[in-house]
């Protein structure tokens, strides 16, 4: 029903969709970036910051301040709004809104098995975890010694034990299989977000399937370049490309057989929308490539904004915020290691 | 237009006059000054530094320790809350300490303050260890005493399912049997006890199922007691848990599963006597921290306490030194670096009394330089300041949550103290609930000086605060109420005799034929005798509605003349033509005349229907009145107010469109009404002008 939604979006989102507008204007703007980057210490991004409004969450530091204590209070905030958004969500956008936090569930899963294949302390791990994708047993993921007890024990009881069944063997345990589960994972993830948001339809589908597809297309091109010169198998690096997006089919294809970073940035430069992103990069270089998706991710993220009566807002204020908090901690670590000429490398301006 | 002119100017309905000044203060007496002048609270800083970030100001530092200050207070009260010390602010009469003072004892306090709290966090937690350890050790215990003596199962404390107890059964017999065999004691069935959160105790026994795949029993009984959380405080509910199995590898995943589940494993030996001489060990150990624990918590709360009698003062203290600092942030260094450069706003009435405490400032700092302070031209438009005290000061607020009139714009604040509450009793109009009200404005202002020293509930504080309107509200009730004779919507009569009786002793016919009037008219308000009668109804609406039109039109009519005056005031002739002019034609042509209309009606005892009247001026004009003719000529009046509206409109609209003059202008100079853009910016600000001058009074 493209179009009709403003008939009847208020009755049940209406409420939410002003609190997560409202939550938008309170993100730090570009001459907020500009006082913090010109800080001399954590306490004067403390200082800066407590005019935001991050305030009531960092007035009560003591003084001499950690980059991991402001990005875990800035987090606390994202996790605070993302909570109370939840409690008022009504069906379907409830689903929606867990739909989101599948995604660090996956990076959590993965990070404490990693950390135990490692032998880390499993408390120490839990700190690590993203707020938003904890579940409760979480913690006994460490007594899993392959797959299928992991899937067994404890991933059975959560959301994603759905996209566990796709990639279930009974190999051990061990790096490489953790980042080819973690892929996996991640497709089956994106794959069913994509099909739920089409389910939901209207301005909601168009929208959040652009965003995904962006997504989808990102991590192929991110495999792709993470898996040159390793053992992996074109065919193997083709079962992880998500089954949607600009690039697929005949993209995935291209990037499956591709060899070095300028092959990818070759079949990359076929897709018009991807082309802006490849020609701000030189040759032979893919360090500056996550910033130059991320602004490009952040650019659409913005342009949900424009539409109203739909969900991909509460989609993008949670990506937003997750982007600031990564600059505020760029920022900080820049800020505490006395190296402020390279600020700008990894800050992403939002407005 | 004559009468007008001849009135005096309306100087108390304005604001204060204000003048532009600077400020060259040495830095070194600098801090002194702007703290008198903020007791003092009448000069207003102009920031000049709104280009820097608040870092980049001159007395950052200073404002660091403050906030850092107030953060430790927090820190304080947030201690004394969770202790439940409930410190007595007592006016205690110490010596004014020195900010730098109050710094260095807040440090100390911390310190002291978070070395206890480690201290009983450290005991506590022993404490709560031991504790758990001696409830595992007498329900494990039981659980495990139940088992070895199958033959006397009545004694077990726990009530448990039928099942268990087969199951239980055949498990103490496997027990038995490693008992009796000896060598293979170890190797039979095995045992872990520990204690976990009861929220948690099912996905647990659940995680262990899946774990040993079923080759395992758990047996748990509830702690009894409540443990409390050394980190969050608070008391949870625990479950004392034993899990039977067989195996090493079993027992390796289950202790990894009771680390990742936070669940607690205390060691309970199998033979009775060696339980219960650990069960004495325990319990003796524990009695010992109870009173290590009690004595520390005690001493804490005494600190606490010598904090809590001071805290209220020392946050006092802080907030004020933070907004001295802010303030200060807001001047500038002059050339030399050597004095402080600031610009604000004063009422001119306050000069000499800044003076003093400049003068005042100078002499206690001992600095050698003066601070100069003078009169400078503005740039541009002076804030608005109203001199208010304890009465008026809530009739001002009320009228400035409607939008605080600009700089010497008249200020209906001072109509309003009488038409509010008189408006308000028009509807209240109650002589009982007007006494209510009355005794309880009484006391709010008997008891005064007691209640604006201590924090009041939101309502309280706001009732507190119009205490002065309530009372007024309460006298204009009792007068409303007793001129609609009501008391509890009850009539008395307390100025005579009512001025009609019934035709006869019987009073039959009162509901069918009327009463008759035998004395003059009741002479205060409404008559009782109206009360209960058929007409009752009809005739106290005509009655109030017609007031009611008569006091709205009144006071719309004072707003516009209060605009008048602005305008005058302000010399701007567009504004008296085409603003006020109009404005008072169309409300007297349309609602004058209809107050006209009612007096009429009121002195004649006329039964002309005035809805007829005011519908048929516009739809029929020029038709005959009939027997709505209520004076000579009032067709022809009729006729020329509708032209008069016409034409008015006419002219408004003109002025509007033409766009060359707008018919709200508000600059000052006429120079400014040639520009297009003038009247576009100008249109919201003449809303809002509105709205202060006509929406104050009319409330």
């Amino acid at each position: 029903m493209y179009g009709w939604e403003m008939l009847s979006f208020n009755i049940h989102d209406g409420f939410l969709e002003a609190i997560v507008r409202g939550n938008r204007s309170g993100l730090l703007t570009a001459s907020d970036y500009n006082n913090l980057c010109q800080c001399e210490n954590l306490d004067d991004v403390k200082m800066h910051l407590t005019a935001t409004e991050y305030g009531p969450y960092l007035q009560n530091e003591p003084s001499p301040l950690h980059t991991t204590t402001i990005v875990e209070k800035c987090t606390l905030k994202l996790v605070d709004e993302y909570k109370h958004m939840l409690c008022q969500a009504t069906e379907p956008l409830s689903t929606f809104l867990q739909y989101i936090t599948y995604g660090h569930m996956i990076d959590n899963v993965v990070l404490i098995v990693t950390g135990t294949l490692h032998e880390r302390d499993v408390n120490e791990l839990l700190e690590k975890c993203h707020p938003l994708g904890m579940f409760d047993s979480i913690a006994s993921l460490a007594v899993a010694q392959n797959m299928r007890e992991l899937y067994r024990l404890v991933l059975v009881d959560t959301p994603l034990a759905p996209y566990f069944s796709e990639c279930i063997t009974s190999e051990d345990l061990d790096d490489m299989n953790i980042e080819i589960m973690r892929n996996t994972l991640y497709k089956a993830y994106l794959e069913d977000f994509y099909k739920f948001c089409q389910k939901l339809g209207g301005a909601t589908a168009e929208i959040m399937c652009d965003l995904l597809s962006f997504e989808a297309d990102r991590r192929a091109v991110n495999i792709t370049i993470n898996s040159i010169g390793t053992e992996l198998t074109r065919d193997d690096r083709r079962k992880l490309y998500s089954n949607f997006g600009l690039l697929y089919p005949y993209g995935h294809e291209e990037l499956a057989v591709c060899e070095d970073v300028d092959q990818v940035r070759g079949a990359m430069e076929k897709y018009p929308p991807y082309q802006s992103i490849f020609a701000k990069i030189s040759y032979g270089e893919s360090q500056m490539l996550d910033k130059a998706f991320y602004e490009e991710e952040v650019r659409r993220l913005c342009l949900s904004f424009e539409q109203q009566f739909h969900y991909a807002v509460f989609f993008a204020y949670i990506r937003l915020r997750e982007q600031e908090i990564r600059n505020l901690m760029w920022i900080s670590e820049c800020v505490a290691q006395n190296q402020k000429n390279r600020v700008h490398d990894s800050v992403v301006f939002m407005f | 237009m004559g009468v007008f002119d001849r009135l005096p100017p309306v100087d108390h309905l304005r604001s204060e006059k204000m003048c532009f000044v600077q400020l060259i203060m040495p830095a070194e007496s600098a801090r002194l000054a702007v703290t008198y002048l903020g007791e003092l609270g009448l000069l207003q800083f102009k920031d000049l530094n709104e280009d820097k970030s608040p870092f980049q100001r001159i007395f950052v530092n200073q404002v660091k320790r403050c906030t850092e200050m107030s953060r430790k207070l927090r820190f304080f009260s947030d201690q004394i809350n969770k202790a439940g010390v409930n410190s007595s602010v007592r006016p205690v009469l110490q010596p004014d300490i020195d900010w730098e003072e109050l710094e260095a004892k807040l440090g100390e306090h911390e310190h002291d303050l978070l070395e206890m709290n480690t201290n009983s966090e450290k005991l506590l937690q022993t404490y709560n260890e031991l504790l758990e350890f001696k409830l595992v050790l007498s329900k494990a215990g039981g659980i495990l005493a139940s088992s070895h003596d199958p033959v006397a199962p009545a004694d077990r404390e726990l009530d448990e399912h039928i099942y268990n107890k087969e199951v239980d059964d055949g498990i103490a017999y496997l027990l038995e049997e490693g008992v009796h065999l000896g060598a293979t004691k170890n190797s039979g069935v095995k045992f872990v006890s520990g204690i976990i959160l009861k929220s948690k105790a099912l996905a647990f026994e659940r995680m262990l199922f899946r774990a040993t795949r079923g080759n395992m029993f758990f047996n748990h009984a509830p702690a009894g007691e409540p443990v409390t959380d050394p980190i969050s405080g608070e008391e949870v509910e625990k479950t004392v848990f034993v899990v039977f199995f067989s195996g090493d590898q079993a027992k390796s995943k289950i202790l990894k599963i009771c680390d990742s589940f936070g669940a607690t494993c205390y060691p309970v030996p199998e033979e009775m006597v060696k339980q219960r001489h650990i069960f004495h060990e325990v319990s003796l150990r524990l009695s010992d921290l109870e009173v290590t624990l009690n004595a520390g918590i005690q001493h804490r709360n005494k600190a606490l306490e010598s904090v809590g009698s001071q805290l209220w003062r020392w946050t006092i203290m802080v907030k004020k030194e933070k907004a001295v600092y802010d303030t200060l942030n807001m001047l500038n260094f002059d050339v030399t670096k050597k004095c402080l450069v600031g610009e604000g706003w004063c009422p001119i009435f306050a000069i000499s009394q800044i003076k003093d405490v400049l003068q005042c400032a100078t002499l206690r700092s001992n600095s050698q330089a003066g601070i100069i302070f003078h009169e400078m031209d503005p740039i541009d438009s002076p804030p608005t300041y109203f001199r208010t005290d304890k009465f008026t000061n809530a009739f001002q607020e009320i009228v400035d949550a409607y939008g605080i009139a600009r700089y010497e714009e008249v200020n209906p604040a001072v109509y309003s103290v009488i038409t509010f509450p008189f408006l308000f009793a028009v509807m209240f109009g109650d002589w009982g609930h007007g006494i209510c009200l009355l005794l309880g404005a009484f006391v709010l202002i008997l008891r005064e000086k007691k209640l604006s020293s201590q924090k009041l509930g939101s309502f309280m504080e706001m009732a507190f605060g119009g205490r002065y309107v309530i009372l007024l509200m309460a006298l204009f009730s009792i007068y409303c109420g007793l001129i609609y004779n009501e008391f509890f919507s009850v009539p008395f009569h307390i100025f005579g005799k009512s001025a009609y009786e019934c035709r006869e002793k019987a009073c039959s016919d009162a509901h069918t034929a009327g009463l008759i009037k035998v004395r003059d008219p009741y002479p205060f308000g409404v008559d009782p005798s109206w009360r209960g009668s058929r007409s009752e109804l009809p005739f106290l609406n005509s009655l109030k509605m017609k007031m009611s039109i008569l006091m709205g039109v009144s006071q719309m009519n004072l707003g516009i003349v209060l605009s008048y005056f602005d305008a005058k005031f302000h010399g701007n002739a567009l504004d008296i033509r085409y603003q006020f002019m109009p404005q008072m034609i169309f409300l007297n042509s349309l609602f004058g005349y209809l107050s006209l209309l009612i007096l009429i009606k009121w002195c004649t005892g006329s039964q002309a229907d005035l809805y007829h009247v005011m519908i048929y001026m516009f739809l029929d004009p020029a038709g005959d009145l009939g027997e709505n003719q209520l004076f000579w000529g009032q067709k022809e009046l009729q006729v020329s107010n509708l032209l008069n509206n016409k034409n008015n409109m006419l002219h408004y609209l003109l002025c509007l469109l033409a766009n060359n003059y707008s018919p709200f202008p508000l600059s000052d100079t006429p120079v400014a009404y040639g520009h297009c853009s003038c009247s576009m910016d100008a249109l919201p600000k003449a809303f809002y002008l509105e709205e202060t001058s006509q929406g104050g009074t009319f409330l």
